[in-house]
């Protein structure tokens, strides 16, 4: 905790948030926090109509930094998840540590 | 090369209508994605870190001008522009969308390409050596041999779901540039008594985990009994294979277990049982194989001696392409021209569309359009007139294609990592773009000389990081990125795996790690003594003291 719900959308395997009102969003930054479980088990359950609705695959909670006031995620897999990068030609675009 | 027939091609297309249907009934929710994932990865599609994955067979690294066309097609349409070769001689896209993925099949069947045995616990694509059919110490065309191999493995019901993947590679060289010690099944094209041919087989090689090099199976086995021996290989594995233990499914696990004699002994009963029922092939349909690889009519065509040495004093880049990106073919009058994807600072084997276009296009000019992937993520035009070099360079040079030098500290082998692999513990693509800007000048890195050096972001090892004289392997040390380096691996004859030097580094202190580690080698090598032989000669323990002698 704090959290947010990731996942693949199904149709292109995009890197998505679980956001305010159900929808699944690009950016970090407009997802969902959970800051508690009761929260999570919310959230959770809006995502599970979305796997059954056919929207994503694969979801699961990842651990967020608020220090900066929005969500960053603290692993370097999902720093790299969230940057949505290409590592041919633009690598050095993003530095991520 | 070999060439489809309408066999060949109605199964690609019944396959490729059936995968459709799976993927529509996937996308309307009449399949779920426990139900759908195991078809998906039959298919070569794998759902990454974020996007799906398409990894695309090329039997034994061949493939034409026109296929290799039909490969930048895709990756500027359905992908981000650029491709991956891969170390099993294949080339994955990155950015593939699901919806789009029916539609890329299409494209490959066009071309008589597939996805097929890229994935699942099934006979995976077969490798070979890069020089087939080209090189100056060949017995015989492995292609010939790895072709049966995948004409015989395809959908083989006996073996789609074998307890893990299985890994093949043929090579019919003097040298090994296959790594067969590396291969669940290792096969040595070699000669027999009275001008035969047969194989020498080995068994239970490989990497990940648990590496370990292949053992000899059998000193010399015909050719005509090839099909029903690997059948019971294959067999008594699917037996005693641990389908209960994840790690320990492989088939080096068993013949450890069991020891290369026990599994010998009960392969040896099972082929003399069933040899007769008919596994292998009749005589005329290896000949009819045997004529997709006769060896091209290759004109004579003397080189230019005078021009070659005037370019090569003109122009020290275009000397050290002709010392090092070039070998030996069979026909003096041509060479084998290797282009490898790894001038300092790119992706180890990633291509871009347009470099795919441009090198077909020389592949057509100056290889008479065939081409083939090298484990190592580079390319190699394996029918090049001597008198054609010259052009060739530069058109390579023209397309950005000649700062890659093959077998340098710099052609780093690297797995996509943690950049795009859901199962990796760190990144390997800024790794090897570190370590290759650190060794950019070209004239250093020669004078270093052969240097293997191999990066895996995961234990699994697609990075080959075992077998590098050099390897580097990605660990997760309390969440943060670091690097564990081994030393002395060896791919090809005279095998081994590298032994791990000592506690691992943070990604940062990695390029310098090397470094120290060459300026050992440096320090310590008699004339022309390349890195391995330094480091068999003196052991882990000099590199050891100075790599951890500030720490
Ligand atoms: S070695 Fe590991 S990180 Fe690299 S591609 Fe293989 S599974 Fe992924």
């Amino acid at each position: 905790m704090p959290n947010v719900l990731t996942a693949n959308r199904l149709e292109d395997g995009v890197v998505v948030y679980l956001g305010n009102s159900g929808e699944w969003v690009h950016d970090l930054i407009a997802a969902t926090v959970a800051e508690n479980e009761a929260s999570l088990a919310i959230l959770e359950k809006i995502a599970g109509k979305s796997v059954a609705g056919r929207h994503v695959v694969g979801v699961y909670a990842i651990d967020v930094d608020l220090s900066n006031g929005k969500p960053s995620p603290k692993s370097v897999r999902e720093k790299i998840r969230a940057a949505h990068r290409q590592t041919f030609k633009d690598l050095t675009e993003l530095e991520i540590s | 090369m070999y060439r489809y027939d309408e066999f060949d091609r109605t199964f690609l297309a019944d396959r490729n209508r059936e995968f459709r249907t799976q993927v529509a009934r996937r996308l309307a929710g009449e399949l779920t994605e426990d139900e759908f994932k195991p078809l998906r990865l039959m298919n070569g599609l794998y759902l990454q870190l974020h996007a799906y994955m398409l990894r695309i067979a090329i039997p034994y690294g061949a493939i034409t001008s026109r296929q290799l066309r039909q490969l930048g097609y895709i990756a500027r349409r359905w992908d981000k522009g650029f491709g991956h070769w891969t170390t099993r001689q294949n080339i994955q896209f990155n950015w593939i969308k699901l919806v789009d993925v029916p539609d890329i099949l299409e494209a490959l069947a066009e071309v008589d390409m597939h996805a097929i045995q890229t994935s699942g616990n099934c006979i995976r694509n077969v490798t070979s050596d890069p020089f087939a059919g080209a090189a100056a110490d060949e017995i015989e065309d492995p292609r010939i041999w790895a072709e049966v191999v995948r004409q015989w493995s395809t959908n083989h019901p006996e073996f789609t779901y074998l307890p893990r993947k299985f890994k093949f590679a043929v090579t019919g060289s003097l040298q090994d540039r296959a790594a067969i010690a590396f291969h669940d099944i290792g096969i040595r094209i070699v000669g027999g008594p009275n001008g035969t041919k047969g194989f020498r087989i080995f068994v239970g090689g490989g990497q990940g985990r648990s590496p370990y090099v292949a053992q000899e199976m059998k000193e010399f086995l015909p050719q005509q009994d090839l099909l029903a021996y690997l059948e019971a290989m294959l067999r008594i594995y699917n037996l005693h294979g641990r389908r209960d233990n994840l790690y320990k499914a492989r088939i080096k696990i068993l013949v450890n277990a069991l020891g290369v004699d026990e599994y010998r002994r009960q392969v040896e009963v099972e082929w003399q049982r069933t040899r007769t029922e008919g596994a292998d092939l009749p005589a005329d349909e290896v000949e009819r194989i045997r004529a997709h690889f006769r060896a091209p009519a290759l004109a004579d065509r003397p080189a230019d001696f005078a021009a070659l040495a005037a370019a090569r004093s003109n122009d020290p880049e275009f000397d050290r392409w002709l010392r090092r990106n070039i070998f030996p073919h069979r026909h003096p009058d041509y060479a084998i021209a290797a282009i490898a994807f790894k001038e300092p600072g790119r992706p180890p084997g990633d291509a871009t569309a347009e470099e795919m276009e441009r090198v077909a296009d020389a592949a057509d000019r100056y290889s008479r359009g065939d081409l083939r992937v090298t484990y190592t993520q580079n390319l190699v035009l394996p029918h090049v007139a001597r008198a054609d070099l010259i052009d060739l360079y530069h058109e390579l040079k023209e397309a950005g294609l000649t700062g890659g030098t093959p077998g340098l500290v710099t052609d780093v082998i690297a797995c996509p990592g943690l950049d795009y692999c859901n199962l990796a513990n760190a990144r390997s693509i800024p790794i090897a773009q570190a370590i290759t800007d650190r060794f950019a000048d070209p004239q250093r890195a020669e004078e270093i000389g052969d240097l293997r050096l191999n990066i895996s972001g995961c234990i699994n090892a697609c990075g080959h990081h075992h077998v590098g004289h050099i390897g580097i392997l990605g660990v997760d040390k309390k969440g943060t990125e670091h690097y564990q380096i081994t030393l002395g691996g060896e791919a090809g004859d005279d095998a081994s795996i590298g032994t791990i030097l000592g506690p691992s580094f943070p990604a940062e202190d990695v390029p310098s790690a090397i470094e120290n580690i060459v300026g050992t080698y440096l320090a310590s090598r008699t004339d022309g003594e390349a890195f391995l032989a330094t480091y068999r000669r003196i052991g882990a323990r000099p590199f050891k003291e100075a790599l951890y002698a500030k720490r």
